[in-house]
């Protein structure tokens, strides 16, 4: 058999903010000492932060009133004080070059009228500090970081290559598979060092922002190689989803001046949030959205039956909406045959960000179950928790996150790079293990295709892992989960046999993928029994510090069963204290 | 043709047919495939196709990803035009009396499976066009102390050609892109001209200079069908008169650019605004000094470990 080796000194898997700024971050420091692969599951400048709307933030103006230590303690009391404060301190402090060197790289960012950058409110900072530009943020980051990486030479990009997964080795990172789209065969990537920058895990929910192709794999192939996630309870439901399609609408649109409005036309966030109102942080809102509903003052959408709230634009005038928020005009009449100039816009909370991810450190090494670095292999972007995010995510935090983490990983991922003599690669009887698991799916004749189980998943998830969670809800759920798992491996098979573009059999695998980390959150969010942030419960109505104020770490266990241990909360600078807005 | 932003409220017909353009390329094999489905209001071409990929025929082979409009994965031809799949409504193209949607690949690239398409060729040239700020100043644009100034009014004299996402309709639809290979094409261009038109950028000699002797510029017959086709409303076929009226007066040595410098640093001093007396501190910690700290990273420690 022939053996299809890759080499790279850094291998990037991953082509969205944090994975582009890693490669940035590589190729202009070390220029062409360091040779990296990037690989990504789509063409490079497609992923899903693209999706991103509203803003990048950082203090930048520090002269007119910000401060590092309001930012950091934004971001604190916003995890509900699940951060880590010291990832959190290296967090804001990195933030602001990365805002200037977008800049000095092309980004378009919105400009105040004597040129320096505009700022505007977002959701739990209690200063104007989201950077922004119009409400395509993310997408123009991406745009940035892409166009900036093809001004340097010594890399190669592997767009639409399938990443199956990492190979680890007595604690040390040896290598990775990747399925080739264009002959189907699966190749085995050595590098000295690799960056995991694959994003969250959004897709299992069917009702979310995220793009169709955000489906957890790097979790799931973390998990899979014996690495822990942690604080996978904690999935975002962001307030305001387009209905029926779940496109996100930003929280700018709040930001700029937005209401929130029930079926009485009630600015209800007054009951909930009296201060902060629709700028309370997402957990809150989306809550008192739920609330809202649940209590009959909703709206329903007759063709997909879904409840929803008005999210109110109409008094801020067609020139400030066209200037501030076009996309979310674009996408209200393109996606609803709504406009917002006219009318409100139909929401309801949506899966929009996973807190949890990959167990680093501050500095987004992967971690073992030990808490020793994992040699040679870093975590970027929302694929990994630092923690930063702790167990709610403020808005505009994430794009720094990915901006400042790929930074981190790159500098680091090069260094190592540079003091590896070789990057060993597996042996030989792994490879062929990697192809026949990846080709037991085509190689069946007959079974279950897996969309069905994808599907019922996504119900799963929907259904009982959604903003508030019951003890035994969340029980029926992981059962489901469970047969869902023991139809993928008994069941499961790909119809297409063909070696060129067969996304039947990468739909398969990233179906699996999804499965095994549904369990994970489904474990870890069962066990946590308190609420917090943007996990809670009906039946632990409270925070309880005593018992929880700890990280969730989920390991797998044998063949499929998963084991949970628990890690405390590094806390170095402020109390956790009562969180109200 | 512009796009109808009512269609998303009616619904189509109740069954439609999706006619496929099909290539299987270990067969060498072309065909046409038709699959009936059952719509529903709002039913985009992107979810027909997915639909069918679900529940009919698994080997059916498409590009697609963020489904709201600006990933650029999706383009393909819809009844004869080059479309975003998932921003075409079902509604738009199958009517009552023809309740039919034809689906093909996008014209001008090739095609690797079914509906996808090869855009290496389309990559490269936009490569070519140096789609970055370029600075005299390299040791500064990596070193930012400031931004460089930006008045709105100087960001809106490009900002249209940022809105880009690099789908290739233009391209797909540019006769001229058809028939010669070394055009750079619509988006390329397009791309060329929102650098050229950056008040940050300084390197207007180089691309000017590059733009005159690759002549794409000249080569473009203005059908403007790139235009009417993008999904963005950005203009390529303005952008490429501008560029041939910028090559002009550079020609006549009249070209003339000022560019951008940093902002000056700011005068004021404001306030600092307060924590929140809930914020309490831990024992023995010096917020200030905290502060004041660079970030840090132990690099020699963490790789050593």
């Amino acid at each position: 058999m022939r053996l299809n080796v890759i080499e790279h000194d850094v291998v990037i898997v991953g082509s969205g903010i944090a994975g582009l700024r890693t490669a940035v971050e590589i190729k202009r420091r070390y220029g062409e000492k360091l040779n990296v692969g990037l690989i990504s599951k789509v063409q490079l400048m497609r992923s899903h932060s693209v999706s991103a709307e509203g803003g990048t933030a950082a203090v930048i103006y520090k002269e007119e009133g910000d401060s590092l230590a309001l930012h950091a303690w934004d971001t604190i009391k916003g995890s509900d004080f699940l951060a880590d404060q010291d990832a959190v301190w290296l967090f804001v402090k990195l933030a602001p070059e990365e805002m200037r060197l977008l800049e000095h790289w092309g980004m378009p960012w919105s400009r105040r009228p004597d040129g320096r950058l505009a700022q505007r409110a977002f959701g739990g900072h209690t200063y104007n500090r989201t950077l922004f530009a119009a409400d395509k943020t993310g997408f123009y980051e991406m745009q940035t970081l892409y166009n900036k990486l093809l001004e340097y030479d010594g890399w190669e990009r592997y767009d639409e290559w399938f990443v199956t997964n990492i190979h680890i080795e007595d604690n040390e990172f040896r290598g990775l598979f990747a399925i080739n789209p264009r002959d189907g065969e699966v190749y085995l990537f050595k590098a000295k060092a690799a960056v995991l920058a694959t994003g969250g895990a959004g897709r299992l929910y069917s009702f979310t922002t995220y793009a169709h192709t955000v489906t957890g794999d790097g979790l799931a192939m973390a998990l899979r190689a014996g690495l822990p996630l942690k604080d996978m309870e904690f999935i975002q439901f962001h307030p305001t989803g387009l209905v029926p399609s779940g496109i996100l609408i930003t929280e700018a649109a709040r930001g700029e001046g937005g209401y929130l409005k029930n079926n009485k036309g009630e600015r209800f966030m007054a009951r909930y949030a009296p201060q902060k109102m629709e700028l309370a942080p997402r957990d809150i809102v989306s809550r008192s959205i739920m609330m809202e509903i649940k209590e009959g003052r909703g709206f329903v959408d007759e063709a997909s039956g879904y409840e929803y709230v008005h999210l109110d634009l109409t008094h801020l005038g067609e020139e400030k909406i066209n200037e501030r928020l076009p996309a979310i005009r674009e996408l209200a009449m393109k996606h609803a045959g709504v406009d917002p100039v006219e009318e409100p816009i139909p929401i309801r909370p949506v899966a929009h960000y996973t807190m949890g991810g990959i167990h680093t450190d501050s500095y987004y090494r992967a971690l073992n179950a030990e808490g020793r670095w994992v040699r040679g292999l870093f975590v970027a972007g929302e694929a990994a928790a630092a923690s930063i995010h702790g167990a709610n995510r403020l808005g505009s935090n994430s794009t720094t996150e990915c901006l400042v983490s790929g930074r981190i990983v790159g500098e680091l991922a090069a260094e190592y790079a540079l003091r590896t003599k070789e990057a060993k690669g597996p042996a030989r009887e792994r490879v062929e293990r990697e192809e026949s698991w990846v080709y037991h799916l085509v190689r069946k004749e007959r079974g279950t295709p897996t969309y069905q189980l994808r599907r019922e998943l996504q119900e799963t998830m929907n259904s009982k892992f959604y903003v508030f969670r019951e003890g035994d809800q969340m029980r029926d759920g992981a059962l489901k989960i469970e047969k869902l798992e023991e139809l993928m491996w008994s069941e499961a098979y790909v119809e297409d046999k063909s070696k060129v573009y067969n996304t039947d059999l990468i739909l398969a695998l990233e179906t699996l993928n999804m499965i095994e980390v549904g369990k994970v959150i489904a474990r870890s969010a069962i066990a946590r029994a308190e609420s917090r942030g943007a996990h809670y419960r009906i039946d632990f109505k409270g925070r309880d510090d005593k018992e929880w104020l700890k990280h969730t770490l989920t390991l797998r266990y044998g063949e499929r069963d998963v084991r949970l241990i628990y890690e405390p909360v590094r806390i170095d600078t402020w109390k956790p204290t009562e969180r109200r807005y | 043709m512009p796009v109808d932003l009512k269609a998303v409220t009616r619904r189509p017909p109740e069954v439609v047919k999706v006619r496929v353009k099909r290539f299987h390329p270990e067969k060498g094999q072309g065909w046409w495939q038709t699959y009936e489905i059952k719509t529903y209001r709002g039913m985009t071409v992107l979810d027909a196709l997915l639909k069918i990929k679900a529940e009919v025929d698994h080997t059916l082979v498409f590009r697609y990803s963020c489904r709201m409009g600006v990933c650029g994965s999706c383009g393909v031809v819809v009844n004869g035009e080059p479309r975003l799949s998932c921003q075409t409504q079902i509604s738009e193209k199958a009517t009552p009396e023809r309740p039919e949607v034809v689906v093909e690949p996008l014209y001008n690239f090739p095609v690797l499976r079914d509906l996808t398409t090869d855009f290496t060729e389309f990559f490269e040239k936009h490569r070519k066009v140096r789609p970055y700020l370029i600075r005299l100043d390299k040791q500064e644009r990596e070193n930012p102390a400031l931004e460089y100034e930006q008045r709105p009014e100087e960001l809106e004299a490009f900002y249209e050609y940022t809105l880009c996402i690099s789908c290739g309709l233009c391209d797909a639809a540019c006769p001229v892109y058809a028939s010669n290979p070394r055009f750079l094409g619509p988006q390329a261009l397009a791309y060329a001209y929102r650098y050229l038109a950056d008040s940050r950028d300084e390197g207007w000699r180089l691309r000017l200079e590059e733009l005159e002797r690759d002549g794409s510029v000249y080569r473009c017959h203005f059908a403007a069908s790139c235009s009417s086709v993008c999904p963005k409303v950005v203009d390529p076929a303005g952008a490429i008169q501008r560029l041939r009226r910028a090559l002009l007066a550079y020609n006549l040595r009249l070209f003339k650019k000022r560019t951008a410098k940093n902002v000056e640093p700011m005068k004021v001093s404001a306030e600092r605004w307060p924590l929140p007396p809930e914020a309490r501190l831990m024992e023995g910690v010096d917020l200030e000094a905290q502060e004041k700290g660079a970030p840090v990273i132990p690099k020699e420690k963490l790789l050593e470990d």
